[in-house]
């Protein structure tokens, strides 16, 4: 055969009805989601809830014998019952539910830490775009961020003579710290790029601020931010302890005083989740805000 | 021909504790308006402290800029600069990166709508309407530059800087970009001073080239007239003789008479 022949014998597709295959069902989108969140649940909520429970076992066959100090579980499930169960209950003034005492102490650390976040970066910016303020505030600044935030709880005491304002200056002067330092690091490392397109469109010192400043030194902005609730939350227990009123700490400093060991341990526990809620929620407004700040 | 941008015995003298060095020495020059100027050199030899000059960015030591019979010392959106790194905003989109420099500058004299249709008019003319939504970590360095030279003729500068605009992208993107920069010179006249250390680029690009000795106290060597009509061909110009010799009068400038000399 020559190679012409090959050319003359054009092809004619040949028109077979068209078979319906039918093909294997793709998993529906319902039960592939389920898939995912039951392999979530078996990565992140299975391992802490089995180490806890191991965790229980061990406290509770520890602390079962009669020479022990402390409450096995089992006890302080028996005698705090009501504010593990319910932490909204009102049965009296002093006598309220845990998740009421936590909102009051997290009233104080909004306002706190509210307050400090604002001054904090304010004074961040000046600190981080002044060489002079920089060369005269950040060892002052340095030397303060080393004082434990009840010392100064005698001193706010002594000058606003009422233990609710000094509870969130201590959350203010505890929190503010991070937030002025990391701030003025994010401010410093603004690239010279950004400055130089601010400069070209001739931004004033406001729009500088919050069309470059902010965005740019956002994610140190929420680095110091994330320590600053962190380090609130330590201290407003601290100092509702020693200030009174119906805060968690207070309740905890209270319990002690009429020897009521579980109370105790289940504000403990309160404390240390509505800390780790506060944490994560603040990375994630953080995640949040800074998308896309991460320069390409 | 009026000189619309003119530098005049520019230098520049940067002081370190008791260290200081020369970098510019009387740089003088003159542009007319529409013209289009690269100014070429090795790396090291100033020139883009010489743009930044210009720019306002940086101070000169001695001498001056004028533009438009204007003394110019401080940066401003009349002499628009497009980075070599683009230097976009990553937190805004595409658009709102031209709309930052559009609400700059025009607020005072356009409506917000007229504002809308300016900063998209701009992002057409570079050919980057469609990604006007995308941040700009979302779009390639190509189209990245683009947007930087929309923001930059946004602005409706009297004088376009370029900062080595195509440097650090490869080479068909770059041939594209130049032809996008040459139509856009072609159709709004726009005075446009250039730093490049591509030789093609610049004689492709220019009116004059501009050929700065080594520094330290590196001076203007040569300006040479690249008499080579518009619009120009990339493929044309190839076989080009008048291309040809603008090319091997700025490499003899560079290799022969101004080796870069390797810091020792």
């Amino acid at each position: 055969m020559s190679v012409t022949a090959l050319k003359e014998a054009p092809q004619t597709p040949r028109r077979t009805p068209a078979e319906v295959v039918r093909l294997a069902r793709p998993k529906t989108p319902v039960a592939a989601r389920a898939r995912a969140a039951l392999h979530w649940f078996a990565v992140s909520v299975l391992p802490p809830l089995v180490v806890a429970a191991l965790l229980l076992l061990l406290w509770e066959l520890l602390c079962r014998g009669a020479g022990a100090t402390l409450p096995p579980p089992s006890r302080i499930w028996a005698d705090s019952k009501d504010l593990i169960v319910d932490p909204f209950f009102v049965a009296g003034p002093q006598d309220i539910g845990l998740g009421l005492r936590v909102l009051v102490s997290l009233q104080r650390v909004a306002v706190g830490f509210g307050l400090a976040a604002v001054v904090g970066v304010l004074l961040g910016a000046l600190v981080g775009q002044s060489v002079w303020a920089m060369r005269g505030l950040d060892p002052i600044f340095q030397m303060l961020r080393t004082v434990p935030p009840l010392a100064w709880l005698p001193l706010a005491l002594a000058a606003f003579r009422d233990s609710s304002p000094s509870a969130i200056f201590v959350i203010f002067i505890t929190a503010i710290w991070p937030i002025i330092i990391n701030t003025a690091v994010g401010i410093r490392n603004i690239p010279q790029d950004y400055r130089n397109v601010a400069q070209v469109l001739r931004l004033n010192p406001i729009e500088f601020f919050w069309k470059i400043m902010l965005p740019s030194a956002a994610p140190y902005i929420f680095t110091g931010l994330r320590i600053g609730i962190g380090l609130s939350w330590l201290a407003i227990v601290a100092a509702e302890m020693l200030t009174g009123g119906v805060g968690i700490g207070f309740f905890i400093w209270d319990a002690w005083n009429s020897s009521r060991l579980p109370d105790i341990i289940v504000a403990l526990v309160y404390i240390g989740v509505v800390g780790f809620v506060l944490d994560r929620l603040v990375a994630a407004v953080g995640g949040f805000v800074t998308r896309g700040t991460a320069a390409s | 021909m009026p000189a619309y941008l003119q530098l005049s015995q520019i230098g520049k003298t940067f002081t370190r504790g008791a260290a200081t060095t020369e970098v510019l020495k009387e740089v003088s020059l003159d542009i007319a308006k529409g013209e289009y100027i690269s100014i070429i050199g090795h790396s090291g030899c100033g020139k883009s402290t010489l743009l930044n000059i210009v720019a306002g960015l940086t101070p000169a030591t001695t001498g001056g800029v004028i533009l438009d019979d204007r003394e110019v010392n401080s940066p401003g959106p009349d002499r628009a600069v497009v980075f070599q790194n683009h230097s976009l905003l990553p937190w805004l989109s595409v658009y709102d990166n031209v709309r930052l420099a559009v609400d700059k500058v025009f607020s005072g004299t356009r409506s917000r709508a007229e504002r809308h249709a300016w900063t998209l008019h701009n992002l057409d003319l570079v050919q980057m309407g469609h990604a006007k939504d995308k941040r700009p970590a979302e779009i390639s360095g190509g189209m990245k530059q683009r947007v930087g030279i929309a923001r930059a003729l946004a602005m409706e500068p009297k004088v376009l800087l370029l900062d080595e605009p195509f440097g650090a992208l490869d080479a068909l993107t770059r041939a594209h970009l130049q032809d996008s920069v040459m139509q856009i010179h072609a159709s709004l006249g726009n005075t446009i001073l250039m730093i490049t250390h591509d030789v093609d680029e610049a004689v492709l690009l220019s009116d004059r080239i501009v050929m700065m000795t080594n520094g330290p106290s590196a001076r203007i060597g040569e300006v040479l007239e690249v008499n080579l009509p518009r619009p120009r061909r990339r493929l044309e110009l190839v076989a080009n003789p008048t291309y040809l010799k603008a090319r091997e009068a700025v490499l003899k400038f560079l290799h022969e008479r101004h080796r870069f000399v390797e810091a020792a």
